[in-house]
């Protein structure tokens, strides 16, 4: 126990200092962007009709003319503190947009992260199971097809079938349009998170596949498989292969978090959808550097976090580290 | 006597692809015959890479999807079939395989053995084939990689007696023993074949074929060269082949003086 906990708090230094470099890249990305967050927030014509003194105002309201080292210490300080500034698209506190976006993305990407997991183990066991027959090159092709397939085209051909042909799906955002926000069902939330969170989790579960399909492969050649059927054991699969299948599965699971995230940035764009990828990708072009330093400390934050529920996990599933930590 | 176990003529072949489409069978175990009478040990002593845990898969009908097996295998007087082989597997014929790694790291000792039964009757049948080879009831609550080599190479023997197998084939239960280990669990091979089984054992060292078995195959490139009883490699007379009289000239008793 006392080994787990030093490996927490060592992984959670990690965490800090990664964090820290994070952020200090994205603002020095953001810095030496060339948008004029004055011209792209406050608009061509409302810039043009203010007069030289205003500007100035609104340049030293930003802090435009601090020096760049000055503002991220600055900004670091109050995030320490947990203010993370005032969004400048939306005129709202930084973390007051995060949490809204959170809200409305939270539900499709659980449901894609969740969806993409059993159905790759499923699909990855299927094959594994079936080496060389035709399940398994049914499988494996789909899964090569789908992974070197961008996901934002993957979005538009879901968009064209579902919701341009069959008319089945909206086309996009997280709620029909002119709905009161209180008014919209969770039916209808549901239909208008389908399509993005299928988008991610058919790319999310051939990548889980592939690599389930092969561990399950390795496992089915492993000497332990050959002696539980020497001893006239059934349920091979049930008893020893998802076992050993399970550990992979959960890391790739808990890794691909990342990867879900990055994934929604474009998704969302595709559908229109209001979540976090669209704020990240607004603020981005928009100049925003509270916003898009908020975003990105968060999304950063899931992500490690989702690596390091992964390690924690590792070291309760697998009796190796479990048990070997115990007789330290 | 009536063998339990017959071999005849057992080739077993390894497809290789070479470059473009061609094939070539690469040969494991040649034309090997031999035999495995109830209430004996037979010993198979062959060196490392020569075919030796193939022979123990085959009869198990349990080689890698790239072999091809030829030849036949009787089982008390009538063919072992692959079906009848997946019928046999764990009640009357049982392996004792080369080491650890071929238990589940993941899974305690107690459900391997009892592959999944939880009935009073199987519990008592587990333990009592650990305390035969004294190991206590803590060893079921335990992962493969907590034994010790010696602990590990009891579970798997123990695994092997939990049904009252009629033929058991132990592929090198001793690498990595000492000498002392090693002779108590040829001991336990006697026993078991005392008790009526036919024991199939597989090493690579005469010595140890020498103390424990009744008849002694010798192997070599998966040939069978030699079939001799154990005796005469006491003294080194009978054996006909000139890798076995090699062999025998090897063993450090039979060193010549200096
Ligand atoms: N799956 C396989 N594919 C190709 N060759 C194999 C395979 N398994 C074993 N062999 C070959 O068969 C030979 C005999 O192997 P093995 O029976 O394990 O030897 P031993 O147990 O006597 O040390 C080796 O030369 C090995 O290279
Ligand atoms: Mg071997």
């Amino acid at each position: 126990m006392k080994h787990r906990l030093k490996f927490t708090a060592r992984k959670l230094v990690r965490i800090a200092l990664l964090l820290l470099g994070v952020s200090l890249a994205a603002f020095l990305l953001m810095d030496a962007s060339p948008l004029d967050p004055l011209q792209t927030n406050v608009g061509q014509a409302a810039l043009g009709s203010m007069s030289q003194e205003q500007a100035a105002r609104l340049e030293e309201y930003w802090g435009m003319n601090t020096p760049p080292a000055e503002r991220y210490l600055n900004w670091l300080r109050d995030a320490l503190r947990g203010d993370f500034g005032t969004s400048l698209l939306y005129r709202r506190p930084v973390l007051e947009v995060i949490g809204q976006r959170i809200s409305n993305s939270l539900g499709m990407l659980v449901c894609a992260w969740v969806l993409s997991g059993v159905l790759g183990v499923a699909l990855g066991v299927l094959a594994g199971t079936r080496r060389g027959r035709w399940p398994d090159r049914l499988i494996r092709g789909g899964c090569l097809v789908v992974s070197s397939t961008p996901s934002f085209w993957l979005a538009l051909l879901l968009l064209m079938i579902f919701s341009v042909w069959l008319k089945v799906l909206p086309i996009g955002f997280s709620a029909p349009v002119g709905t009161e926000t209180a008014a919209v069902t969770l039916g209808e939330r549901l239909r208008h998170a389908l399509l993005p969170a299928l988008t991610l989790s058919v790319t999310g579960a051939a990548n889980i596949a592939l690599h389930t399909r092969e561990k399950v492969a390795d496992v089915l050649d492993s000497d332990y498989i050959l002696f539980a059927r020497a001893r006239g054991e059934a349920h091979i699969v049930c008893r020893h292969v998802l076992r050993g299948v399970a550990l992979p599965a959960l890391t790739l699971q808990f890794a691909s978090v990342g990867e879900l995230i990055g994934g929604s940035v474009l998704a969302e764009q595709v559908f229109s959808f209001p979540g976090l990828g669209q704020a990240a990708v607004a603020a981005g072009l928009g100049s925003d550097m509270p916003l898009l330093l908020g975003i990105t400390v968060v999304t950063a934050a899931l992500v490690f976090g989702g690596s390091l529920v992964a390690d924690l996990l590792y070291g309760v599933v697998d009796p190796r580290i479990r048990r070997g930590e115990a007789k330290i | 006597m009536e063998p339990i176990l017959t071999v005849e003529r057992l080739s077993v072949t390894f497809d290789r692809y070479g470059q473009g489409l061609s094939r070539t069978g690469v040969s494991a175990i040649r034309e090997l015959s031999l035999t495995v009478e109830p209430g004996r040990v037979t010993a198979v002593v062959g060196e490392s890479g020569s075919g030796k845990s193939l022979l123990a898969h085959a009869i198990f009908h349990l080689l890698p999807g790239n072999a091809r097996m030829e030849g036949t295998i009787f089982y008390d007087g009538a063919p072992l079939t692959a079906r009848r082989a997946a019928e046999l597997r764990g009640r009357e014929i049982s392996l004792i395989p080369q080491g650890v790694t071929y238990l589940d790291p993941m899974m305690k000792i107690g459900g391997q053995l009892r592959r999944g039964r939880r009935d009073v009757a199987a519990r008592t049948r587990c333990r009592e084939a650990l305390e035969r080879y004294g190991l206590g009831p803590e060893v079921e609550e335990m992962y493969p990689f907590e034994l010790s080599g010696g602990m590990a190479r009891r579970v798997l023997i123990a695994s092997a007696v939990m049904d009252a197998p009629r033929l058991i084939v132990a592929d090198e239960p001793t690498p990595g023993l000492d000498a002392r280990a090693a002779k108590r669990i040829l001991g336990h091979f006697r026993e078991l074949a005392e008790e009526g089984a036919g024991v199939l054992f597989i090493t690579h060292d005469l010595e140890l074929a020498c103390a424990a078995a009744h008849k002694i195959l010798v192997f070599q490139e998966g040939r069978r060269v030699d079939e001799v009883p154990a005796r005469c490699f006491q003294t080194g007379e009978g054996l006909t082949h000139p890798y076995s009289a090699a062999l025998w000239r090897a063993m450090p008793r039979n060193w010549p003086e200096v």
